[in-house]
């Protein structure tokens, strides 16, 4: 599995208010398209969530097996005459759930972790930065196999497994500036003043590292649907008879010749998925790109 | 290359390497139950107090944790990586037999990524902003985005309808017996796995190829009238070679333990496969041993890939 952590290096910097933020992603033609994208993905999960779809992703309807896309069923049907643009709704719903609950559990550790590696140096860095050695020693999907095999199967524990595999690079995505703000001349100078500590952390580091930790963010939500599908794939991830998107593929595959359909739109909405992010960060780094800023 | 820093590099890896241990015990002492649970299963409900002890002591699970951890050291450091709970082989013979499929698909396709993705990196970076460029980056993204099982199953679906093959075990060739039998069925698991690979590679050399190639030695070279081929590939490309070396070593290292969905769709009996089937019995002597050779061959393959750029560029050394 090629889900390769990228660590990115983004140029330090504040990053703007959100309206600001979101025209100069409108701006880049990457961040555009992925901005649409991902909207839709959103919409299509919310849409599903709020049951504004015309099947159930769950009810079984015997007479309605392995129907082609239709007017009536968009996606066709699957095995259970259940309806799939249904089911990719809710596999989509399923796939944010964990791929957010990850990232955001690894957003936590990961950058508290590496801004106190970097703000406090001495000792507790050392300590910290082999621990985020250690785990880069384990290839991705291994690491987040070993995991649930320990939690078991299960969305929550799937979404574990991934913060796990996930915290080292926030880790060291945050160390890096943090320990360029740290020697700044006006932190250096808030020191003098008696400013506490955690104001120092809040209102200086935090605002300082934001930037490149939000370009992390949205390629680790790509690589964790990536993942969430791979670990459901193998039966490790979500459990059925709940949708995902690793499981419909796993089910469609002796399928594929018979009734293409069963197979195309949820491996397509991976895909789509992981494109989308992925641009989506293409388009927030250019946006948050101080020397792009100074340029204009 | 400085001994020094070499004894350094080695020294951290070794530091890693019992690091990495830590983790695989913690997390494998997370599993609810214990050895005699895991072994026994339901039967372990219908010892007498007796024998629970007996298998307590046998097991040494009185013990506290870090003699435990230890004594498990202890035991993989002299080549004993414990016994099968489901099949009673050695997990050492097990893992041996199966370690050299996953390597052999590793490098095949390694051998293929990294050819594929230097051509596509150089095709897109020796005109950034062209329509080639674009082209190529956007089939690298797709590269990155399509899950490889999906790859698979497409793959398995044509083998199936163009050559009437379907993947099992029991009809696996190792490449010692037959090299031609053994490359038609690794050939194609080979260049599903290529295709992230090269995307990968693709988009190091393309940013690396675009970057040098803005440095003042190539505009001599061109100055000189040096062949356009010539400065691509022996001065643009060797210089970006370091990156791209590095990411090759990375990716490489990521197949070694990123195989297991590869060999699941295409029944290859390698690591992978083990650590799955492994994992869905909880047999967890196994689950335990082969992360923990993944981890050791990911973390020498790192170390393998610093030695090998610092003998290759000087500026390393120096640096």
């Amino acid at each position: 599995m090629s889900v390769t952590p990228v660590v990115t290096e983004t140029a330090t910097a504040a990053a703007p208010p959100a309206g600001r933020l979101l025209t100069r992603i409108w701006r880049d033609t990457n961040g555009r398209i992925g901005l649409v994208l991902t909207a839709i993905l959103v919409l299509a999960a919310l849409c599903g969530a709020v049951g504004l779809l015309p099947h159930d992703p769950i009810a079984q309807f015997p007479d309605a097996r392995y129907r082609p896309p239709s007017a009536d069923y968009w996606f066709g049907s699957d095995q259970f005459g259940r309806d799939i643009l249904a089911r990719v709704a809710a596999g989509i719903w399923t796939s944010l759930r964990v791929s957010v609950v990850s990232v955001a559990l690894a957003t936590l550790v990961g950058a508290t972790l590496g801004v106190c590696a970097g703000f406090f140096g001495g000792w507790l860095d050392q300590v910290i930065s082999r621990f985020v050695e250690v785990l880069f020693a384990f290839p991705a999907i291994l690491l987040a196999l070993a995991v649930v095999s320990a939690l078991g199967s299960g969305w929550f524990n799937t979404a574990v497994a991934i913060a796990v595999v996930y915290t080292p690079i926030f880790a060291r995505v945050a160390r890096g500036p943090t320990l360029s703000v740290r020697n700044a001349e006006f932190v250096n100078a808030q020191r003098v003043l008696g400013i506490p500590t955690h104001r120092i952390l809040l209102r200086h580091v935090l605002p300082n590292i934001s930037a490149p930790v939000v370009v992390q963010v949205t390629l680790a939500l790509s690589w964790a649907i990536l993942t969430e599908s791979a670990l459901s794939f193998l039966g490790l991830g979500t459990q059925p008879p709940e949708p995902s998107l690793g499981l419909m593929v796993a089910d469609a595959q002796n399928t594929i010749t018979s009734a293409w359909w069963t197979m195309a739109f949820p491996a397509a909405t991976i895909v789509v998925a992981v494109v989308a992010l992925n641009l989506l960060g293409d388009g927030l780094r250019s946006a948050l790109d101080p020397r792009r800023e100074q340029s204009r | 290359m400085t001994w020094r820093w070499a004894g350094a590099r080695l020294g951290g890896a070794v530091l890693t390497l019992f690091g990495v241990t830590i983790v695989v015990f913690v997390v494998l002492r997370a599993i609810p139950g214990d050895a005699i649970t895991s072994s026994l299963g339901i039967e372990s409900g219908t010892l007498t107090p007796a024998q629970t002890q007996a298998l307590t002591l046998y097991y040494g699970l009185d013990k506290p944790w870090y003699v435990q951890f230890f004594a498990w050291v202890g035991q993989v450091l002299r080549g004993n990586l414990g016994v099968s709970l489901t099949s009673g082989n050695t997990v050492g013979s097990l893992i041996g037999a199966a370690l050299p499929v996953t390597v052999e698909l590793a490098v095949l396709a390694a051998i293929i990524g990294t050819v594929i993705g230097v051509l596509l990196g150089t095709l897109a970076g020796s005109g950034p902003g062209r329509a080639r460029d674009g082209v190529t980056q956007g089939v690298g993204l797709l590269g990155l985005a399509v899950p490889e099982f999906v790859l698979g199953i497409l793959m398995v679906a044509f083998l199936a309808a163009r050559f009437d093959y379907f993947p099992d075990t029991s009809t696996f060739v190792p490449i010692t017996t037959s090299f031609s039998a053994n490359m038609s069925q690794m050939l194609y698991p080979a260049l599903v796995l290529a295709v992230g690979f090269a995307a990968n590679v693709m988009r190091t050399t393309r940013s690396e190829y675009v970057e040098v190639a803005q440095a003042d030695f190539v505009r001599t070279a061109r100055g000189k009238g040096l062949a356009p081929g010539r400065i691509r590939f022996a001065h643009i490309l060797r210089n970006a070679g370091i990156p791209i070396l590095t990411v090759t070593g990375i990716q490489f290292g990521y197949l070694l333990g990123g195989t297991v969905i590869i060999e699941q769709i295409f029944a290859l009996p390698g690591l992978g496969r083990l650590l799955f089937t492994a994992i869905t019995n909880h047999d967890y002597p196994i689950v335990q041993s082969s992360v923990l050779v993944v981890a050791v061959a990911f973390v020498l393959v790192n170390l393998l890939v610093d030695l090998a750029y610092r003998a290759v560029d000087p500026r390393v050394r120096q640096a």
